[in-house]
């Protein structure tokens, strides 16, 4: 073989290969945690939860639960003194001596079957005081408010976290950069908008489950729906006061996850009620009704916005407020208050900005992350501020967004500059498939038709030290097995690692085989499945891990042949040299090496190649300026746009079309970017027309498919094209970046725009649902 | 807790087996069978994932009673494939692209396979008509829909 034959053996990468999971997936056969049979020692754990907001505990009474039949144990937050979390460790597992939202969980019961477990909680009497709730962020940051979390100054913080001690702010993000106060006079339009984001919940198809396992010697096996494995050990052995190393998460498929499965939420208690049946696996499967509420939500927000431009449409300042209703507790939300803090001015060039992003401690369920970590929430009203300042100084919208959006150079908000980025490719794009400035006539007489268009950026939030790993081992047979610690969550992280393994160790993708399932005892370390991370992150330690066992394999027959190491490559599952033109296949020598040169003994030995990665170059933020060098890693940037008719009888809104275009940096599988951006896009439409977690004095209203309403297939729209940009990522594997959560961010903003459009209303926030634009019409007087 | 003994042909085979008198349909097939691939979802008839074929007919096996089920046959997603052939609702959504976290699948699939029983050429109304029911929190359903338009085209190639 000669180099030259290289160009007929095609690498994987940007291939659009079949996903590696989807026989399993078809068949039944893949296997989700509450798959899992533990046969007749496994016993059922119900949650007995509080009906209050907030209040003190004053007294919890077990006996007469503790005396039915069939109850194996029952545990309360005395048995747990230690505190959880993500960023901020302001939970315990069980509550202890206060309950703050309507489900926290106060008592857990273990029995032989779960209608025995439900009986026991009605026989558990909880006494408590009941006090004065906080049920909205900015009341919640008033003197008024009664103060949540009084010991907030004394939690375990992370230090990019800045909590105000005796208040409900568990995290206050500023920027001040430039002079906001001195630039309003010089704009040539202001505006001013408030907007209200409402609760939402992920609604993953399959419920959270957790099974735990506490032997003898004390150690913990959690088998779970799982996003974060690792994290998972972490903070659980943290809790409950054991090392890591005695505790081990195994996390099979996940049915879907959307960052409600990331971080811990309800795992933790699988693993208390265990380590009082020591020996038993206990199983704690959510119910629908309490997945809504007890599970991670998305965090409410109030946003409010100012900004200003000069005539040419030049933005000039932005004075952004943002009230997050972080819930209960904020352990993991407070980086989402952080993230949309350092992301506040959306993809745009602003030399003044004054930005302050408060988490706001409320009785309200437990926010926290879910696909977009702020982002959709926070540009679904920015983006609605921009289209109206460019129709304030009458401009096109469209031109407005191109003389300010991001370039390649442009300064941040935080003040670093932005790395290469196609926003502007995405904005042409998206402006040319929806047909922008061609109105087309609406479909009946009492239709009105719009078009909408919003554009995104989004980094991925985490710690700037978040590690990935990776490592390959070969077999007899020459095919690899991949060792990965993220998860198949449904966004195809598996088949893109198998395509990377391949084509940088140089092997067919159908040689690769995922070690699944993740297992924290032998797959390799994995901060966690989220922020969009993967593809980027642990692809990295693929690569790295690929040429280290590249390299193992190549020195081995360099010096079995005598041949110079770089006249060798590994094609197709076979080492060949350009110079002798010699093969050798994989599996004749990557676990019995090779005879010596002279024939005398064998060298090499079975190959297994490991390989790391960790951003290194993220700096700190200063506390009160939010300036920097490097904010974050890097920011994938789009645009989506819709068309849409409202139908002026009813106020239902139909999409017509929905159009995507990400800059992904290199699409490693083509497919199944346009898969997330599809689903992305359904998913922000469902957000956007449909869902809002109704609160009443602290209790959700309508936890159930039926009265909580997601996008089903019949209110898709007809058409959805997606539009792949790539505009390398330096630090990328083959240049790739995120796009899983992109996909549903800028679709509110979008819709809203096009909404206005059609009949000139906006609204204060989503869902818009028929009978909300309905009303508005009323209102406005477009109907009668 | 009275136990029943019921017949019931699954996937083909007669099963016989003592049901509790509530136990669902679901439960005996996940619990005392071990058909795992029919998943639970919501328990309460509203997300599909649970879809089964009963007589035919595709039903919410939480909503069902194993007890009604005595002399019943039932289909469920491990018994779409035949002599390891994928069904072809199985194999276009596949080559559709139109799986992702797979927990809904099953229940998809069971829902496409019952559509074209009763109606081999369905029109994309129809089609998203009949998915209605299974809720999807991934793929947006355009992918979904797509396979089964080429699954209907395939069986009646076949044909």
């Amino acid at each position: 073989m000669t180099k030259a034959d290289l160009k007929t053996v095609p690498s994987p990468v940007g291939e659009n290969t079949p996903r590696i999971d989807s026989r399993e997936k078809v068949t039944g056969a893949a296997v989700y945690a509450d798959d899992i049979q533990f046969g007749n020692a496994l016993l059922y754990a119900r949650i007995k939860r509080s009906p209050h907001p907030h209040a003190l505990i004053k007294n919890i009474d077990i006996t007469k639960a503790r005396e039915l039949h069939g109850v194996k144990a029952i545990v309360t937050g005395e048995d747990f003194p230690g505190f959880i979390g993500l960023y901020l460790q302001d939970r315990h597992i069980f509550c202890r001596d206060r309950v703050r939202y309507v489900g926290d969980p106060v008592a857990g019961v273990a029995a032989i079957s779960e209608e025995i477990a439900q009986k026991a909680l009605d026989l558990i009497d909880v006494e408590y005081e009941v006090l004065y709730p906080v049920l909205d962020p900015e009341f919640g940051i008033s003197p008024e408010a009664p103060i949540l979390h009084p010991d907030l100054g004394k939690y375990v913080v992370a230090d990019f976290i800045l909590p105000k001690p005796d208040t409900n702010v568990s995290n206050h993000f500023k920027i001040r950069k430039g002079d906001v106060g001195s630039t309003w006079e010089k704009c040539a339009a202001v505006i001013e908008r408030k907007y209200r984001i409402p609760h939402i919940q992920h609604v993953p198809l399959e419920p959270h489950v957790a099974i735990a396992k506490v032997d003898e010697a004390g150690e913990v096996t959690l088998w779970d729906s799982s996003q974060s494995p690792f994290a998972q050990r972490s903070l659980i052995a943290d809790a409950l006061g054991i090392s890591q190393s005695e505790m081990r998460v195994i996390a099979p498929s996940v049915g879907g996850g959307f960052g409600g499965k990331a971080g811990v939420s309800m795992e933790s208690l699988a693993v208390a009620i265990a380590t009082k049946v020591k020996g038993r696996p206990v199983k704690l499967l959510l119910t629908r009704e309490e997945e809504f509420y007890t599970a991670f939500v998305r965090q409410g927000l109030v946003a409010y916005f100012k900004i200003g431009c000069d005539k040419n449409g030049k933005l000039l300042a932005m004075e952004n407020t943002f009230y997050w209703d972080g819930g209960a507790y904020t352990e993991y939300g407070v980086n989402i208050t952080r993230a949309a803090g350092y992301s506040c001015t959306g993809p745009y060039e602003v030399p003044n900005v004054k930005t302050d992003s408060y988490c706001v401690y409320s009785n309200h369920p437990v926010g926290g992350p879910m696909r977009g970590f702020g982002m959709p929430e926070m540009h679904a009203g920015l983006e609605q501020c921009i289209e109206e300042l460019a129709l304030q100084i009458g401009m096109d919208s469209i031109e407005f967004r191109r003389r300010n959006c991001l370039k390649e150079g442009s300064i941040l908000a935080t003040g670093g500059k932005m790395h290469p980025t196609g926003l502007s490719q995405c904005l042409e794009e998206s402006a040319k498939a929806i047909g922008w400035g061609h109105k087309a006539p609406p479909s009946a007489p009492n239709k009105r038709r719009g078009k909408g268009l919003a554009l995104m950026w989004k980094a991925p939030a985490m710690p700037p030290n978040a590690g990935s790993s990776a490592w390959i081992e070969l077999a007899e047979d020459g095919k690899i097995t991949l060792g990965i610690g993220c998860q198949e969550i449904g966004q195809g992280a598996f088949t893109v690692a198998a395509q990377m393994a391949a084509a940088a160790f140089g092997v067919p993708y159908e040689s690769v085989r995922l070690a699944a399932p993740v297992d924290t005892r032998y797959s390799p370390y994995e901060w966690q499945t989220v922020a969009s991370r993967i593809t980027w992150s642990t692809g990295n330690a693929i690569v790295n891990a690929a040429h280290d066992a590249r390299q193992q394999v190549l020195q081995l027959v360099s010096e079995a042949w005598e041949e110079n190491y770089e006249d060798l490559n590994i094609v197709d599952g076979v080492v060949v040299s350009y110079k002798t033109e010699k093969e050798i296949p994989l599996k004749n020598l990557v676990v019995y090496g090779l005879p010596k040169p002279d024939g005398k003994g064998w060298m090499g030995g079975p190959i297994i190649g490991r390989g790391n990665f960790m951003p290194s170059n993220v700096t700190g933020l200063d506390p009160e300026t939010g300036q920097g060098e490097q904010a974050v890693v890097h920011f994938t940037t789009g645009a989506q746009a819709v068309e849409l008719e409202v139908d002026l009888d009813t106020g239902k809104i139909d999409i017509i079309k929905g159009v995507a275009a990400f800059d992904v940096g290199k699409a490693i599988n083509p497919d199944m970017v346009k898969a997330q951006m599809e689903g992305g896009l359904v998913q922000g439409i469902s957000s956007a027309l449909f869902e809002c977690l109704q609160l009443k004095d602290g209790v959700v209203q309508n936890p159930s498919f039926v009265d909580y309403r997601i996008a089903t297939s019949t209110d898709i729209p007809d058409e959805v094209q997606s539009i792949i940009v790539e505009v390398p990522q330096e630090d990328g594997p083959w240049g790739a970046r995120g796009i899983g959560e992109h996909s549903m961010v800028p679709t509110i903003p979008a819709i809203a725009n096009a909404i206005y459009d059609a009949i000139g209303v906006r609204f204060e926030g989503p869902p818009f649902t028929a009978e909300k634009v309905y009303l508005a019409m009323l209102d406005a007087g477009i109907v009668k | 807790m009275a136990f029943h003994k019921i017949n019931v042909s699954v996937n083909g085979e007669i099963e016989q087996v003592a049901v509790p008198s509530n136990m669902t349909l679901m439960r005996m097939l996940r619990e005392s069978l071990a058909l795992t691939g029919t998943k639970n979802g919501c328990s309460a008839g509203e997300c599909g994932t649970c879809t089964v074929l009963m007589n035919g007919e595709p039903v919410n096996s939480c909503m069902v009673l194993a007890v009604e089920c005595d002399g019943v046959e039932i289909i469920t997603v491990e018994g779409l494939a035949y002599d390891k052939r994928l069904d072809p609702v199985q194999e276009t959504i596949i080559e559709a692209g139109g799986v992702q976290c797979g927990f809904c699948t099953p229940g998809i699939l069971i829902s496409a396979r019952a559509l074209l029983d009763r109606n081999p050429n369905p029109s994309e109304e129809e089609i998203r008509e009949a998915l209605v029911g299974n809720l999807c929190r991934c793929t947006g359903y355009t992918r979904i829909i797509e396979s089964v338009k080429k699954a209907a085209k395939m069986k009646l190639e076949m044909a």
